[in-house]
């Protein structure tokens, strides 16, 4: 509250309780409504065909008290916390610690990373979510190459990561080549994927580009479940062979590399060893993108994202350009999928839905457009989030989209709220994301 | 050509049920220049309302079918107008000066609220209903295929005509309707001018909303029944109606409606059932490229 | 016009629907020469820039560049940004175009895409950091460097070109601009916006950018700017040319001010009789 505001009399104090008590008598009477039909009653499929159903007033009640309790208290926090600052200046020192946080989190969050299987080596289940974050960090990244840096709005990007998976399961199901043949082979489908799906959506703009990939990710989705007699359909890919170290396969049989190394057999091996090939494909990836951002091709993707039009009228060739970025975020797409393929042994096409390609885009956005670290932090926060509330599927999803809401009411920009030059005279000054562009397609 | 002539009636039953979603994407589109992701899953809502108020209705003794389709059609574009309201108010309205992928992210976000939402409520099981209204007429009969026009698909034609009828006047003779055109050319003139423009954009939305609605009602009466995917899939349909018969155009969506409602008929009973998605994903591609403004929309020129 | 062409511009037409924005338009910029494109609001002018350098394609004429060495090129066939690259002109934009979030070093290392791309070899050369192309990456950075200082904004180097004053955002990209070597620079009224002491800045720097030998072409409303930097003028009115020469001639031609002013030619000479010229 600032010293401005004047102390608030009885009668105001009134007029003000009265205001909130009519908003959240208006805030109910809506949710009643909204809710009656499709909370209060229950419809089911019976047994025999028909349709049955019965009441769950009280479950209405609740939530209607609850839409009304919790109306009062929002509208009570409004008035404490007062209107929302336009210009938001942090105190000197919250600066300096945030840029030494900028500089010192990175590298600690990578020796962490590092030795997550080693700290956590009895419990297995931490290692797998470990892999599961760092696949998403992966996608996380290979994604912000298209929508962080070349400001294009890839709704489909699981695509790629289907074209990946199927193309290392049915070389290695079919011709038997081994995971580390097939992953350059599947980066390479990936990318000529990417390439044929962005040459003809080029020209389209911002809301257009998004919903043609989206149809795009559908497409290969519903040709994967419909062409049986190459993908398996809706039964997918089984019998997937895991992965070697260099030709030694992990398994307990004499030929295994426990057994060479003389050390006992544990199915935690491999766990591990998955994990680690994980984190050398994420850290490819980000290696890659960081040294591309510094090359004339990423700086034209950040400017084609700021503005296209300027591009042109400097001579870059657009169109190259952003296919450059599809082919590119489309082959880190592909190496994450053929990894997902070998980790799970057994793929289909359930797990190639638009809820990934979605789930993805919103980790490079709530990581702030083109930040490495921020895609990373974000990836960590919602899978992790993701896997605590494991159990609780549809409660979950609901949770994640009012998140994206509130995301995009709160902090549009993401966790990161600033971008890094790539080249300068002096020193490096971050840029504040504000005035960054997304991007119009 | 019997064969043909069942196609045709069923195409263009199956298209106007498109075409209704379609207005509601193509009129929210002119007016705030954003997708409305979730419109499709509002249709979804539409038809759930259309359900349950047909079982209450139906339990409480009613027997009339004239009268209970008629008030499952009030309430249920009622209470799914609401959902639109709402759906505008929390996940648009805060954005409408942010930057351009932020409401299009909303409305994701707000899809899967209302997917996810729709199947803790009510079950992630397809809802059956036995046929409401039953019966038809058999045009052609010549001893091979009998081309038959039932009853329900009589109505949703009759029924699609009718609201389209009255969302024309609406749009260009009431002041609403001037309100609306003028919001779509000119936001800040407009406000200066008077209009309340977010009353305007809060009612094209619900207008939106309401004839999703119907269209619920009426594949729940032509399929008999609904699950809460539905609207996933006839929601890009719709918008690929929406942008082929031009976007930003009322009687172009219809237009684009019918026509994939055709075409997706036709390839079903001609080529494949299994891909007949994929053939409307790909026309949404096609015309995206090769015909962006659609077939009755206005051409934009690039200001430099 | 006696000396050497290097834009030609031969019956130009330009339709949207029913508007005809540009009607046989006819003019030429001279190699090494400032030309001045005048006209009121609504003229046609700017159209004839997206024209030029290939935003708009012309609904009918013939745009004709032709390089020091004699070759000519058809710029109303091409693309934007193979004008840009292969005839080599340049252009700014009526609201400036920068790259608000990139430093304006940065703007200026994008302007040079193409050299740098050659010399990265796609990017190749450049993944594996090899020296050749850091060696152009270090002369890239010398010649931002160098447009950084003439236009006085090297200690601004580092900060984002979103951040700056207007009238600095407009002479870095002019300097952006200036980084593709351009034979032939389009500028779409640059002193917009400009004090006089920014102004009579702006002057010098294309004067001095015409004497190191690139021909300017300027859209602009300032007179005193046009004035004293073109070295011949054309001027449009409701898309046609209604006059053109040296600016002399077009300071006192009854037809320009009749445009300016708004007057019906016959009347002209009585309306410069009463303001007593």
């Amino acid at each position: 509250m600032t010293a401005s505001t004047p102390e608030l009399t009885q009668e105001s104090r009134s007029a003000a309780f009265i205001f909130i008590f009519k908003k959240a008598l208006i805030s109910a009477f809506v949710a009643f409504v909204l809710f009656s039909l499709m909370i209060g009653i229950r419809t089911e499929a019976g047994p025999t065909g028909q349709l049955v159903y019965w009441t769950r007033f009280e479950d209405l009640a609740t939530i209607v008290a609850i839409v009304f309790g919790g109306s009062i208290v929002i509208e009570l926090l409004r008035r404490w916390w007062g209107p929302a600052p336009t210009a938001r200046t942090l105190p000197p020192f919250v600066q300096r610690a945030a840029s030494v946080a900028r500089r010192t989190l990175p590298p600690l969050l990578l020796i962490f990373a590092l030795l997550v299987p080693v700290v956590f080596y009895d419990q297995r289940y931490v290692i797998d979510t470990g892999i599961q974050v760092l696949t998403y960090v992966m996608l996380g990244w290979g994604l912000n190459v298209v929508v962080g840096l070349a400001g294009l709005l890839d709704l489909g990007y699981v695509a790629f990561y289907a074209v990946g998976a199927y193309s290392y399961a049915l070389l290695a199901t079919n011709f038997g080549l081994s995971f580390w043949v097939c992953l350059p082979l599947a980066g390479m489908l990936a990318a000529c994927w990417g390439v044929m799906l962005g040459f003809p959506v080029l020209r389209l703009r911002g809301d257009y580009l998004a919903i043609v990939t989206l149809a795009f990710g559908e497409i290969i989705r519903l040709v994967i479940i419909n062409w049986q007699s190459l993908t398996g359909g809706p039964n997918g890919v089984s019998g997937i062979p895991r992965p070697t170290f260099f030709g030694i396969p992990l398994t307990p049989g004499d030929e295994g590399l426990a057994a060479r190394l003389g050390i006992e057999f544990s199915p935690t091996q491999r766990v591990v060893f998955l994990f680690y090939i994980i984190l050398a494909l994420a850290l490819l990836t980000n290696w890659v993108a960081i040294r591309l951002r510094r090359l004339p091709i990423g700086r034209a993707w950040e400017a084609l994202r700021e503005d296209e039009v300027a591009c042109r009228a400097l001579g870059i060739n657009t169109t190259t350009t952003k296919l450059t970025a599809f082919a590119t975020g489309a082959t880190f797409g592909g190496f994450a999928g053929a990894f997902f393929a070998t980790r799970q042994g057994f793929i289909s096409p359930e797990s190639f839905t638009f809820q990934e390609s979605a789930l993805v885009l919103a980790i490079v956005v709530l990581g702030g457009l083109g930040s490495q670290f921020g895609v990373a932090l974000a990836a960590l926060t919602l899978i992790g989030g993701f896997e605590l509330f494991r159990g609780f599927d549809q409660y979950r999803m609901i949770v994640f989209g009012m998140a994206m809401v509130l995301l995009m009411i709160w902090r549009p920009r993401g966790l990161v709220g600033h971008r890094a030059p790539t080249v300068f005279l002096k020193h490096s000054q971050a840029i504040s994301s504000e005035l960054t562009s997304e991007g119009r397609g | 050509m019997d064969y043909f002539a069942q196609q045709l009636i069923n195409g263009i039953v199956l298209g106007s049920i498109y075409g209704l979603i379609a207005i509601g994407y193509t009129m929210v589109y002119g007016i705030v220049g954003m997708i409305n992701f979730a419109h499709g899953d509002i249709f979804m809502i539409g038809g759930f309302i259309a359900l349950i108020s047909f079982l209450i209705l139906v339990s409480i003794g009613l027997t009339a079918v004239p009268l209970i389709l008629l008030i499952v059609l009030l309430v249920s574009m009622a209470i799914t107008a609401l959902y639109g309201w709402t759906v505008e108010r929390i996940a648009y309205r805060p954005l409408r000066h942010s930057f351009r992928l932020a409401p299009m992210l909303s409305a994701i976000g707000m899809s899967f609220v209302l997917i996810n939402y729709s199947q803790i409520s009510q079950g992630a099981r397809v809802k059956p209903v036995p046929p409401i209204i039953t019966g038809g007429y058999s045009l052609l009969d010549r001893g091979g295929f009998v081309v038959r026009l039932s009853n329900v698909q009589i109505l949703v034609v009759l029924t699609t005509i009718v609201l389209l009828a009255i969302f024309t006047w609406l749009v260009s003779r009431t002041r609403l309707g001037r309100d609306m055109r003028a919001c779509e050319q000119d936001q800040t003139m407009a406000a200066l001018l008077g209009v309340d423009v977010d009353r305007t954009i809060s009612l094209t939305f619900v207008i939106g909303a309401a004839l999703a609605a119907v269209a619920g009602m009426m594949y729940l009466l032509y399929y008999g029944l609904v699950d809460f995917f539905m609207g996933f899939v006839a929601g890009i349909k719709a918008f690929t109606a929406a942008v082929l018969g031009g976007i930003g155009s009322l009687p172009g969506a219809m237009l684009g409606g019918l026509l994939i409602g055709l075409i997706e008929t036709f390839w079903s009973a001609y080529f494949s059932v299994e891909y007949k998605d994929v053939a409307a994903f790909s026309i949404l591609i096609v015309v995206l490229i090769f015909l962006p403004t659609g077939l009755l929309g206005r051409p934009e020129v690039e200001k430099v | 016009m006696s000396g050497d062409i290097i834009l030609s511009v031969d019956r130009l037409t330009m339709r949207f629907g029913g508007v005809v924005a540009v009607n046989d338009l006819s003019f030429a910029a001279e190699r090494r020469k400032i030309t001045a494109l005048i006209g009121p609001n609504g003229a046609g002018k700017t159209t004839v820039f997206n024209c030029i350098t290939g935003f708009y394609k012309p609904t009918s004429g013939a745009i004709r560049l032709t390089h020091d060495d004699g070759r000519g090129i058809q710029l109303d066939r091409l693309n934007d940004f193979r004008i840009s690259k292969q005839a080599r002109v340049a252009r700014t934009f009526q609201n400036v175009r920068l790259f608000p979030g990139m430093t304006a070093l940065e703007n200026l290392m994008v302007a040079q895409h193409n050299a740098l791309m050659l010399a990265s070899g796609f990017t190749f050369l450049g993944l594996i950091g090899a020296p050749s192309f850091r060696k152009a990456e270090k002369h890239a950075i010398e010649r931002a460097t160098h447009w950084l200082d003439r236009i006085g904004l090297l200690g601004r180097a580092d900060e984002a070109a979103g951040n700056l004053a207007y009238g600095d955002q407009r002479r870095l990209e002019i300097a952006r601009a200036m980084c593709t070597e351009p034979a032939l620079l389009c500028l779409d009224e640059p002193a917009a916006g400009l004090n006089a002491r920014e102004s009579s800045g702006l002057s010098e720097l294309l004067l001095s950018i015409r004497d190191q030998g690139t021909s300017i072409l300027l859209i602009e409303h300032d007179m005193s700017v046009v004035m004293e930097i073109s070295d011949h003028i054309a001027v449009m009115d409701y898309g046609v040319k209604i006059s053109e020469g040296a600016p002399r001639e077009i300071r006192d031609d009854p037809k320009v001010i009749a445009a300016y002013l708004g007057v019906q030619d016959d009347e002209v000479a009585a309306v410069e009789q009463e303001l007593g010229r």
